[in-house]
């Protein structure tokens, strides 16, 4: 089991973090290209699944799977989106979403006046702290699946 | 970068009494290089704001509160979970309008007036207008334009405070421009 890659976007889609770990092969397009094609598609899955949906959706879509990876997906109700592209052992990412939205990015960026809302993240800490958090998980592990 | 690394998200004990006093520095501050009270309201507003579209992240990742259903549920999550989490006062919620779309939140006490008095030169001063800009500011976050304001204040002699909120539109997302 493994993680991919990691994406944060703000409420405007712009593209606030993006940090990978076994990523073996890349898209072949610009980063900045991937984040706008990433952000569009998840917008268009986002609406489409909540209008197909027979019931009132509440957390609306959380993942989906390919033969090779999955995506996790979690939003908070200010807009504010975190994608992790897992394999496919990997169970449900909405705890660990959410605690890198409460425990790193609120935590790091949204209580320290000098780091601007909805600009790319610059701060180091945050940064470095992900990174650990991540290697942490109990489903980081450098052999691939 | 000397921070400590693990601190909870619990509510962590602070003395109410600092957090009083400062506030009233703030505003004396602020009476003193502005001319008139309206501007100054305008001021704590603006203020007011830019504190709550940073606080609604760290309530949200602190109370686990999903979004609301509808507008009466909103009411009911400021009144018994925001104020509480971040004031210690819980606010009760009355006098909706008939459409629903307006209500009040009356507060018994507030916090933020504990040693104060208004001077007679300040008559059209709202002491606690930051607290309308953080609701507005923390409501247009979660896709919710609402209009807020102090129609009762203890400071200008009324019973009790109230703060009047209308409920506008629902901001809706729209895809960034320049995207196919």
């Amino acid at each position: 089991m493994t993680v991919h890659n990691l994406y944060i976007f703000d409420r405007n889609g712009t593209c606030l973090h993006y940090s990978e770990w076994n990523r073996k092969k890349q898209a072949g397009i610009s980063k900045e290209e991937e984040f706008k094609l990433m952000y569009g598609m998840l917008f268009s899955i986002r609406s489409f699944v909540s209008k197909m949906s027979p019931l009132d959706m509440k957390d609306g879509f959380v993942a989906y799977q390919t033969s090779r990876y999955k995506l996790h997906y979690y939003e908070t109700p200010t807009g504010m989106k975190i994608i992790m592209n897992t394999d496919l052992g990997v169970p449900s990412c909405r705890d660990v979403l959410h605690q890198i939205y409460s425990t790193l990015y609120v935590e790091y960026i949204v209580r320290n006046p000098l780091c601007v809302l909805g600009e790319p993240l610059q701060s180091e800490l945050f940064t470095s702290r992900l990174d650990s958090f991540v290697r942490a998980l109990p489903f980081f592990s450098v052999r691939a699946a | 970068m000397a921070r400590q690394s693990t601190r909870s998200t619990d509510s962590k004990k602070m003395n109410s009494e600092l957090f009083t006093l400062t506030y009233g520095a703030l505003v004396t501050q602020l009476c003193k290089d502005y001319e008139n009270d309206e501007e100054v309201n305008k001021q704590l507003d603006k203020m007011g704001y830019n504190i709550g579209v940073r606080l609604i992240e760290d309530f949200l990742a602190r109370s686990s509160v999903g979004r609301c259903q509808d507008f009466r549920e909103t009411a009911d999550v400021i009144a018994k979970v925001a104020f509480k989490m971040y004031l210690g006062i819980t606010p009760s919620v009355t006098n909706w309008s008939p459409a629903g779309d307006e209500f009040s939140l009356i507060l018994e006490s507030n916090p933020l007036v504990d040693f104060v008095e208004l001077p007679d030169n300040h008559s059209n001063l709202v002491y606690s207008n930051l607290l309308c800009g953080v609701l507005r500011g923390a409501l247009e976050m979660v896709q919710m334009a609402v209009e807020v304001r102090f129609a009762q204040d203890t400071l200008r002699g009324d019973n009790v405070t109230e703060i009047r909120m209308k409920f506008i539109k629902r901001i809706e997302e729209n895809l960034p421009a320049g995207d196919e």
